[in-house]
């Protein structure tokens, strides 16, 4: 395995703005996350790690130690919803569940045709236009059912 | 809705505020470019920040201009030097500094300009919260933009002065915005905070000497220079000058991001701002700036909002996010959230931190679905003060205990019905229900 050559060549841009260039590490692991089928696998982290001059469990840390970085491929589309305080006291727990019944997952499972993976967030910074969730990385807010089964019932 | 007057969101409000030829003609750069021009003394130009009283709006309320000038003394410590504009903002409730970075990122850069030239800084970091991806390409536009305009980089307007500003896209982590795990995260860690001292201005990010500030504090900055400490001072109360960008949020007719001035009543923001507590019900109580801010009950609504009028009903004043809690939602319930939430994000390192947030969570969870006893209250009670004050190495800790405190002070009645009925005595049955039970899903 090895990093494709398009995203070492923007790591070799990423490491120039920093005086050490582990620096480039967060920035880089959602670079191959966005680019590599949604998630870090295994044989990613390795490459990353060479790439870094790190050890692969230097990299395993920090992979994990963030939310938003996958350890699991996802389904096509991503949907998380914000399950944190402003969002659910405007609702959250009944979006979560009409995310659920328009998409077959439960949370934090990806549903049976591998559409849909659904998860559960903390606090998007999105709290006054309660409640929302992220869809593939665009967020959907002020939220109701009619305009979660329109999003969602809408996407290939 | 009230009058006071603005200067923070006024650009904002212009068609295409983010692109450099909108924002220019609205006087973006002019501040920075008089300083530039005049080539004045940049311990002058902290001193107005000093003068103004400006006070960080991250959460600690901490003075900005006294932070700047911790920056050891150029002349005798040749180090570079760094400032991480912290954009982390993943306080619950808090969502002020999106709109910033969205709608005027050049507002920021200026900032960050008067910032680099204030304190000779080889570079500034602006440290985004991973989510925030258009507020993240917007400021990156900017910085390009900005760049070509020969604003960034070397021999800025061919006046001899360098400043690199650069993105840096954060991964999801609460602890990320406390300033020390914020610089471990910038070094391509995980964010474990640092035991302080060393403070940042002699150690921090990479060793070197470093300052942190809020994207609202920084964004302050060209106005105080444009117009003067003295005319800052005009704005808020004498301790707490300026406006601040309140995201009130929650159980209100009209949540939002509102420009108000300092030591404004949180009365005034609810009713007349927010459009008062929504579906004509009674307000129950209320986060004063933020999740980690001890929840105050209804009467207090008319309290200034500054440091020290939040501080005197033994709150604080944080991020000046406040979420609001109508007659029926659960004070158990909202506990339970942010203990959760606490829970999820701490980072592990200390003891009294990973295990104290878990039990909070537990506790107030078998609380709220009615499987709670007496002797809870006072686990909760004694637990919280094991994890404050200082006992940790950040405030995470205090984060977590300072609001179940709170909540045991102001509505210790409602977590004894839980425990005495059996049950949240506000969804009328035992078992974590969908919110919907209790607070309609809002259109």
């Amino acid at each position: 395995m090895a990093l494709p050559e398009k995203l070492v060549a923007e790591f070799d841009q990423m490491v120039t703005k920093y005086p050490e260039r582990r620096a480039a590490l967060i920035p880089a692991i959602h670079r191959c996350q966005e680019e590599l089928d949604g998630w870090v696998s295994p044989d990613t982290m390795e490459d990353i790690a060479e790439y870094f001059g790190l050890e692969p469990v230097d990299v395993y840390g920090v992979v994990t130690f963030y939310p938003m970085f996958r350890t699991k491929p996802p389904g096509k589309h991503v949907v998380s919803v914000c399950h944190n305080i402003s969002c659910d006291l405007r609702g959250a727990q009944g979006i979560l569940a009409k995310v659920c019944e328009v998409t077959g997952a439960q949370v934090g499972q990806t549903s049976a045709d591998g559409k849909f993976t659904v998860e559960h967030v903390e606090c998007q910074g999105a709290c006054a236009n309660a409640p929302m969730f992220d869809l593939d990385g665009v967020y959907h807010e002020d939220l109701d059912d009619a305009k979660v089964a329109k999003i969602l019932g809408g996407l290939k | 809705m009230s009058t006071h007057p603005t200067y923070l969101l006024n650009r904002a409000q212009l068609a295409d505020s983010h692109t450099l030829e909108v924002a220019r003609k609205d006087g973006a750069y002019a501040a920075f470019e008089k300083i530039l021009n005049e080539g004045q003394d940049p311990k002058a130009v902290t001193e107005v920040v000093k003068t103004s009283g400006l006070r960080g709006r991250g959460g600690a309320g901490f003075p900005t201009g006294l932070k700047w000038s911790f920056m050891p003394d150029a002349s005798k410590d040749t180090r570079p030097r760094y400032m991480a504009v912290n954009a982390d903002e993943s306080e619950p409730g808090t969502c002020k500094d999106r709109v910033l970075m969205r709608e005027d990122p050049h507002g920021l850069l200026e900032g960050c300009l008067i910032a680099g030239y204030a304190m000779g800084l080889e570079a500034v970091y602006i440290y985004v919260r991973g989510e925030y991806r258009l507020p993240y390409k917007r400021m990156q536009e900017a910085i390009d933009e900005a760049r070509a305009a020969g604003l960034i980089g070397k021999n800025i307007l061919g006046k001899g002065f360098d400043l690199e500003i650069h993105m840096h896209q954060g991964a999801g982590a609460y602890i990320c915005g406390e300033e020390t795990g914020l610089m471990e995260s910038l070094e391509g860690k995980r964010g474990h905070p640092r035991p302080k001292p060393p403070f940042p201005a002699g150690f921090g990010l990479w060793g070197q000497p470093t300052t942190v500030n809020n994207v609202e504090s920084i964004f302050n900055v060209p106005f105080i220079m444009t117009h003067g400490a003295a005319w800052f001072r005009g704005f808020g109360t004498e301790k707490s000058p300026g406006n601040f960008l309140c995201g009130i949020s929650g159980h209100v007719a009209k949540p939002g991001v509102y420009e108000v001035p300092l030591g404004i009543t949180a009365r005034e923001i609810l009713e007349e701002y927010a459009g008062g507590v929504w579906k004509d019900r009674e307000l129950k109580g209320w986060f004063p700036g933020g999740s980690s801010t001890g929840i105050v009950p209804a009467d207090l609504i008319d309290t200034p909002m500054d440091h020290d009028s939040i501080k005197g009903i033994g709150s604080m004043f944080g991020t000046g996010a406040m979420i609001m809690l109508d007659e029926t939602a659960c004070t158990v319930r909202a506990s339970e959230v942010l203990a959760r939430f606490y829970d999820h994000e701490s980072c592990g390192q200390c003891s009294q931190c990973r295990e104290g947030t878990q039990w909070l969570n537990q506790i107030f969870h078998r609380i709220e679905n009615g499987r709670g006893t007496m002797a809870d209250v006072d686990l909760l009670e004694s637990l919280s003060h094991g994890m404050t004050p200082g006992k940790t190495i950040c405030a995470l800790s205090d984060a977590a205990a300072i609001p179940t405190l709170a909540v045991i002070k102001h509505f210790r009645d409602e977590i004894v019905e839980h425990i005495e009925k059996g049950c949240c005595p506000l969804k009328g049955g035992t078992g974590t229900a969908p919110a919907t039970d209790r607070t309609e899903v809002h259109a």
